[in-house]
């Protein structure tokens, strides 16, 4: 028997609309009621979290860990470090690979490689249709059996409105939520920056909101027609917020997420041409962030998450158009939520704020986690949330670089990443 | 050197990326310099030595004549050694990136880089990273500074201000880089600026910029001191943004009809290269108030202008 008395904390668990001092305990892997009398010749480890806060293992869950395939940028055993490093206990990884995830043999590799190398729990999402070419569904019913959690195109979308519907029936018998990257091709075209007054001053081709809200509105449609779940990803666009809100109003099963990057810049940032301000769906306006963190605020977006997406400096270091998209996410997310959502904004509480990172995702996707019930696994977020700290990209655990938050001060952040009752990353 | 080059004591610029980001101040200097070049240019003998001895490349990523030559010709009259090095010819065909093969450039101890590429920012992007002067001929659909500088020359030469005329630029506004420089330029110059053309290819976002948006050509060229036809392109992507050369031409073209209703001493430019009949009608272009061969003239004048200053300006290595 191991147990591990995490002591003195402020225990916020808001599946069970918890937030107390108490101390936590957790034995062999799962958690304990706290007096559970212990054999006397029981190891203790014992955590002092005076102060602190202790909450559920925060959950990712749209990351790309880049295996296989793409292991230049991230693997699995780096990505997993970054992810801990913080505060995450669980991420779910998409499927947007080198072969892509469109078979129940890549699943497999994946969760064993994950089994042998990964700190904390990776899980692995599927692809909607095969190569992600948005035409054939992929053997959906087989990767169910091989372990993944969710579908999704991610990096890609689903143009076809028929193939969508005919997804959306199928994954319903498996009980797999799916997600969308929102992108409409013909209106997007070859954007590589949100098309607006930036845009057009510096000459670079426009990303148009609506090719996201296009997209949103359709999903909406779908998932009524359906009378099942889809997750809209990375929202990007304050009108996006709006047509979510208007669907939930009417019991859709429409959610939404939110990325620290689209409510903590702007596409000014563009200005310099720095290729780390370059994602998908692009950096926004001033306007939108205030829609997504009013959407935040009232509910109408339920899931915090990163889409961390590491590149090599080489493939980041050239021309802004030619530049792939996206940044890492997994280190400053929870700082970057702390300190706009909770101490700038003051968008939401605390416990709040840790829902959207622990039981919404767990909910959305059916898995076991996310919560501190006596029985839950043993995953444990501790975290200082008034703690003043500096971005350093160098210090990064992530094999990538590709931050535009280096420098940033924030507040708050988590101090220490236990998983399984293990501590597998602290400060 | 005898001709009278007037110091810009000001110009600190290794680099010429954007008009954007220069002051009032020194895009006259520029000017006033590309000035007392070109008469350099009407002498026997037509060159100078203050490039003796540097070696410029003309890096054209993107295909170009007129421009390309004209900075090779400029660069020769100021003594430099030049090469050129086109897309095709270069290492980026083989997948080199072109920081790496700006980087070699520069180990070769090229002193200028003169680029040409169809990214906006690529220049800007190469002025942060190496020693060497980096001169922008066109990025992407951003800035085209020396082409704005050359039409701003003409516009002074030929009218004797910049300040207070009205200036009409027609056509593909919106993937237009020499729209982008001529704005910025012509507002820091005091000039008002017009933009016409389809709505599709002049959206309303450009006001935001300090200019006028219109749709209707009509009703903005008898105002205008200057109409400045950039060239449409309809052969590649544009199908979506008007529907046929001949709409635009009956729309937006610098017919016969239209001149007529120009200002007698208003000029009518064009950066070329032309397309006769399209954006402006063959004996327009041809007529005593068609400036695009001075514009042609004047830009020799510019680049060598540009060079000299953003030569003077660099650090010795």
């Amino acid at each position: 028997m191991t147990a591990t008395r995490i002591r003195n904390g402020r225990i916020i668990d808001p599946a069970n609309g918890r937030d107390e001092l108490a101390d936590l305990l957790l034995i062999d892997g799962r958690v304990a009621d706290p007096n559970t009398a212990l054999p006397p010749e029981t190891r203790v480890e014992t955590i002092d979290a005076t102060g602190k806060v202790v909450a559920p293992g925060l959950i990712d869950l749209h990351v790309h860990f880049r295996e296989p395939g793409q292991s230049a940028k991230e693997t699995i055993a780096t990505g997993s470090r970054a992810a801990a490093a913080g505060g995450f206990t669980s991420v779910v990884c998409m499927p947007n690979t080198s072969p892509a995830v469109d078979s129940p043999s890549v699943v497999t590799w994946i969760l064993e490689k994950a089994k042998a190398e990964a700190c904390i729990n990776v899980f692995c999402t599927g692809a909607i249709t095969k190569g992600l070419a948005g035409e054939e569904l992929a053997p959906i019913g087989s990767m169910h059996k091989a372990g993944i959690v969710a579908l999704t195109d991610d990096g890609r979308c689903v143009q076809n409105h028929e193939v969508m519907r005919r997804a959306l029936e199928y994954a319903r018998m498996f009980g797999l939520t799916v997600m969308d990257h929102c992108q409409d091709y013909h209106l997007v075209g070859k954007g590589v920056m949100h098309e607006g007054i930036v845009s057009t001053a510096l000459g670079l081709p426009g990303w148009p909101a609506v090719g996201e809200e296009i997209i949103v509105q359709r999903n909406a449609l779908l998932a009524e027609l359906c009378d099942t779940p889809i997750h809209c990803q990375h929202l990007s666009s304050g009108g996006s917020v709006r047509i979510l809100k208007e669907a939930r109003s009417r019991g859709i099963k429409l959610s939404g997420e939110v990325c620290p990057h689209h409510i903590a810049l702007t596409d000014e940032s563009i200005r310099s041409f720095d290729t780390n301000f370059k994602m998908n769906p692009p950096l926004r306006t001033q306007r939108d962030i205030d829609q997504l963190i009013e959407g935040v605020a009232d509910g109408t977006l339920t899931v915090l998450a990163s889409d961390h997406a590491p590149h090599c400096s080489y493939e980041k270091e050239v021309e802004f158009d030619l530049a792939p998209f996206g940044i890492l996410g997994l280190e400053t997310e929870l700082g970057l939520f702390l300190d706009i959502l909770l101490h700038k904004k003051r968008a939401l509480s605390l416990s709040r704020l840790i829902a959207m990172l622990t039981v919404e995702p767990a909910r959305l996707l059916g898995i076991d986690r996310g919560t501190l019930s006596v029985g839950a696994h043993a995953d444990v977020t501790i975290l200082d949330p008034d703690l003043e700290w500096t971005v350093d990209k160098e210090s990064s655990a992530s094999r990538s670089r590709n931050t535009p938050f280096h420098g940033w001060e924030l507040k708050g952040r988590a101090i220490r990443t236990v998983v399984a009752g293990k501590t597998v990353w602290s400060l | 050197m005898s001709a009278p080059l007037s110091p810009v004591p000001e110009w600190t610029h290794k680099d010429l990326v954007s008009i954007e980001a220069l002051s009032p101040a020194e895009i006259t200097g520029i000017l006033d310099t590309a000035a007392a070049f070109k008469q350099v240019g009407t002498r026997e003998i037509k060159k100078v030595p203050a490039l003796r001895g540097k070696t410029l490349v003309n890096f054209f990523v993107e295909a170009s004549t007129r421009t390309r030559t004209s900075f090779e010709l400029a660069a020769y009259r100021l003594s430099a050694d030049v090469v050129n090095i086109s897309a095709s010819g270069s290492s980026l065909a083989k997948g080199e990136t072109l920081k790496d093969t700006a980087k070699n450039l520069e180990a070769l101890h090229a002193d200028m880089i003169v680029l040409r590429h169809s990214s906006a920012g690529a220049s800007q992007f190469l002025a942060e990273r190496l020693q060497a002067s980096v001169i922008n001929a066109g990025d992407g659909a951003h800035e085209h500074p020396t082409q704005a500088l050359l039409d701003t020359f003409t516009i002074r030469e030929k009218l004797g201000r910049v300040a207070g005329l009205n200036v009409v630029i027609v056509g593909d506004i919106l993937f237009s880089r020499v729209a982008r420089s001529n704005i910025h330029a012509l507002l820091k110059l005091g000039a008002k600026v017009t933009l016409a053309g389809p709505s599709t290819l002049v959206p309303r976002a450009f006001e935001s910029l300090g200019v006028t948006v219109t749709h209707d050509l009509d009703a903005a060229i008898g105002d205008a001191d200057v109409i400045n036809l950039l060239r449409i392109q309809h052969e590649r992507q544009r199908k979506e943004y008007f529907p046929s050369l001949g709409e635009y031409t009956a729309l937006f073209g610098l017919t016969k009809a239209r001149a007529q209703r120009l200002k007698p001493e208003a000029l009518i430019m064009h950066p070329g290269p032309i397309n006769r009949g399209v954006e402006i009608d063959s004996d327009i272009a041809d007529s005593d108030r068609s400036v695009i061969l001075d514009q042609v003239t004047n830009g020799l004048a510019v680049r060598m202008a540009v060079l000299y200053l953003c030569a003077g300006a660099r650090k010795p290595l």
